[in-house]
């Protein structure tokens, strides 16, 4: 079940562009023999909550949907973070969606099967703090025979979790799929041991990647929890003394790696928090390339992008990519940009 | 013999855990300190044992491809990730047992469903999580529950028996491909047990002479404690012997 406009990775296509800014259109398949012995692929192996969750807020009798949108506390699925939206459904843009019943602290929803309280707003109207009552059986029953996966107006038909979970997806706690994880398979990770090229992961909570509100938008990225294993970390600190390169599947690793070497320089394993958001301003320490999907101006991962090259260098890398017929949303095309990639007018 | 403490921390998932195999399975985990969650259809049952054992919980069927991902969330939501997944829920497909030529065509597929697709379905959906735990070192096994009717041509177990040769071969195919992963699978027979499986395919059977469930968990327990520590053709060997 696979709609026209979310094409299988077969015929997906990954535009590369290396540090001598020399431009490369490639199927997907192609990754396979991309990178060098030494260098080491850093993924994240987060699979993906069905967070989006319709129901009635008991005390107007509305309906209403909420999208879990952030861990209160790793892995208890019994609080969140959530968004309120009001009636309707995935297929009417999230900016253009009714506005959510006016909630109050200690209101009552019923969600599915699944019973829940607002325990607080967080500093905006659509934003709060929710309780789901039970035992962690009935919630994480209820989440997964109720809860759909976040769905996106481009994408008609309706999104399963199979549809979201890369191929390495592991521990349930992203929101929303690192889906820049689409563009790896397990035939792609054997050819690339055979030839040297080391793989890791992490798991981090990707968040959502819209609310549908401008105010909203602009605190986005919220912060998000991450786990980098003793192996990962190891890997990447040995890498780095190597001189072999860091290539970041997805925007959420290049998140999760850059906050955890903020210290001195070296990735610390562990639990940690990534916060604020990476752009023109950080000074990447870990990361050497990224292989993320086709982004454009004005979205926050083009904004991280920036970290990796200059802003006209990206924007004509993503004119590029969009003239060349690139698709640009979660299930769409990919690109591989190394970090100080000049823009490649001066060498096509 | 080991001591069962050498279970603590290792997360298990087994289907079909309510009753025979699985049931005894799902016991002598818990009481080895493993951490487990469990699969069935019947939600009574279900709350049952997981009542009495500590383990989680999860009501879902393995013949639906809707509810595989719904349980593989439930799985990994619950245990944090996976260590070992025992696929051990199977359908006899007709019963009573039939020659395959008085056998509808909808038995032969409920056999094919539960215990070859359904085993597939979770199994990929689980792959992620059991790579990651390879990944860091840990154990990431995955035992399929097979039967000698996979290899010997018994009659009246047509649909079962082509279904478990099915499940073998599978297991064995994948077990060539994830090795470099560092996931291992096996096959074991844990013979003819004194079931309610068993039961309805030989109901007449003398139930002293055949195996009690909780002397072949015992067995596969084993299996699981050497994968922990041993190196793939040693579990490959263990396997062989529970035969």
């Amino acid at each position: 079940m696979i709609a026209a406009d979310r094409p299988d990775r077969r015929s997906r296509k990954l535009l590369t562009i290396d540090a001598s800014g020399n431009v490369r259109d490639l199927p997907c398949r192609e990754l396979a023999s991309l990178f060098s012995p030494g260098d080491l692929v850093v993924a994240n192996d987060a699979a993906t909550l069905p967070a989006s969750l319709p129901g009635t807020h008991l005390t107007s009798g509305e309906r209403i949907e909420f999208r879990l949108a952030g861990w209160v506390s790793l892995t208890d699925p019994s609080r969140f973070f959530a968004l309120a939206f009001g009636a309707g459904d995935h297929r009417t843009p999230t900016e253009d969606r009714a506005a959510p019943p006016v909630l109050s602290a200690g209101d009552r929803l019923a969600l599915g099967p699944l019973a829940a309280r607002i325990e607080r707003l967080v500093g905006h109207p659509r934003l709060v703090a929710l309780r789901f009552l039970g035992s962690r059986e009935a919630i994480l029953q209820g989440m997964a025979y109720h809860g759909r996966p976040i769905q996106y107006a481009h994408v008609p038909e309706p999104l399963a979790l199979w549809d979201v979970w890369t191929p390495i997806a592991g521990e349930p706690v992203a929101f929303e799929p690192p889906s820049a994880g689409f563009v790896l398979d397990w035939r792609t990770l054997a050819a690339w041991r055979r030839r040297g090229v080391r793989f890791a992961t992490l798991t981090h909570a990707a968040g959502i990647s819209s609310t549908g509100d401008p105010a909203l938008d602009l605190r986005l990225p919220f912060d998000e929890p991450y786990r980098i294993p003793q192996v990962t970390a190891l890997a990447v600190n040995q890498r780095k003394l190597d001189g072999g390169r860091i290539i970041a599947i997805g925007t959420t690793v290049v998140r999760a790696l850059e906050s955890a070497a903020a210290g001195d320089g070296k990735v610390r394993a562990g639990h940690g928090l990534a916060v604020g958001r990476i752009g023109r301003e950080t000074r990447l320490r870990i990361v050497d390339a990224i292989l993320t999907g086709v982004h454009q101006a004005g979205d926050s991962h083009f904004e991280l992008l920036e970290a990796f090259v200059e802003r006209a260098a990206l924007r004509h890398i993503s004119g590029l990519a969009v003239e060349r017929g690139y698709r640009t949303h979660e299930f769409g095309d990919f690109m591989l940009v190394e970090h100080k990639a000049p823009s490649p007018a001066a060498a096509s | 013999m080991e001591t069962v403490s050498d279970l603590t921390g290792l997360s298990v998932a087994i289907t079909g855990g309510t009753s025979g195999l699985g049931l005894a399975l799902v016991r002598r985990l818990a009481a080895g300190g493993a951490r487990i969650a469990f699969v069935a259809r019947s939600a009574p049952a279900v709350m049952r044992i997981a009542k009495e054992t500590g383990a989680h919980g999860i009501v879902g069927d393995i013949r639906s491809k809707d509810d595989i991902y719904a349980i593989a969330l439930q799985i990994t939501g619950a245990l944090g990730g996976l260590n070992v997944l025992v696929n051990n829920a199977s359908s006899l497909g007709a019963t009573p047992l039939a020659p395959l030529a008085d056998t509808d065509c909808e038995d032969f597929e409920q056999a094919l469903v539960v215990n070859v697709l359904g085993a597939f379905r979770l199994t990929k959906a689980l792959f992620g999580a059991l790579a990651a735990a390879a990944r860091n070192g840990d154990t990431a096994l995955v035992i399929n529950i097979s039967s000698d009717a996979s290899l010997n041509a018994y009659p009246g177990w047509g649909a079962y028996g082509a279904s478990k040769a099915a499940l073998r071969q599978m297991t064995a195919i994948w077990a060539e491909e994830a090795m470099a992963d560092g996931v291992r699978f096996v096959s074991i027979d844990p013979g003819d047990m004194d079931t309610p499986l068993h039961a309805l395919a030989v109901p007449d059977a003398d139930p002293s002479t055949l195996k009690r469930p909780e002397h072949s968990a015992g067995e596969i327990v084993d299996a699981i404690r050497m994968a922990s520590r041993a190196r793939p053709s040693d579990v490959r060997r263990q396997a062989d012997d529970c035969r």
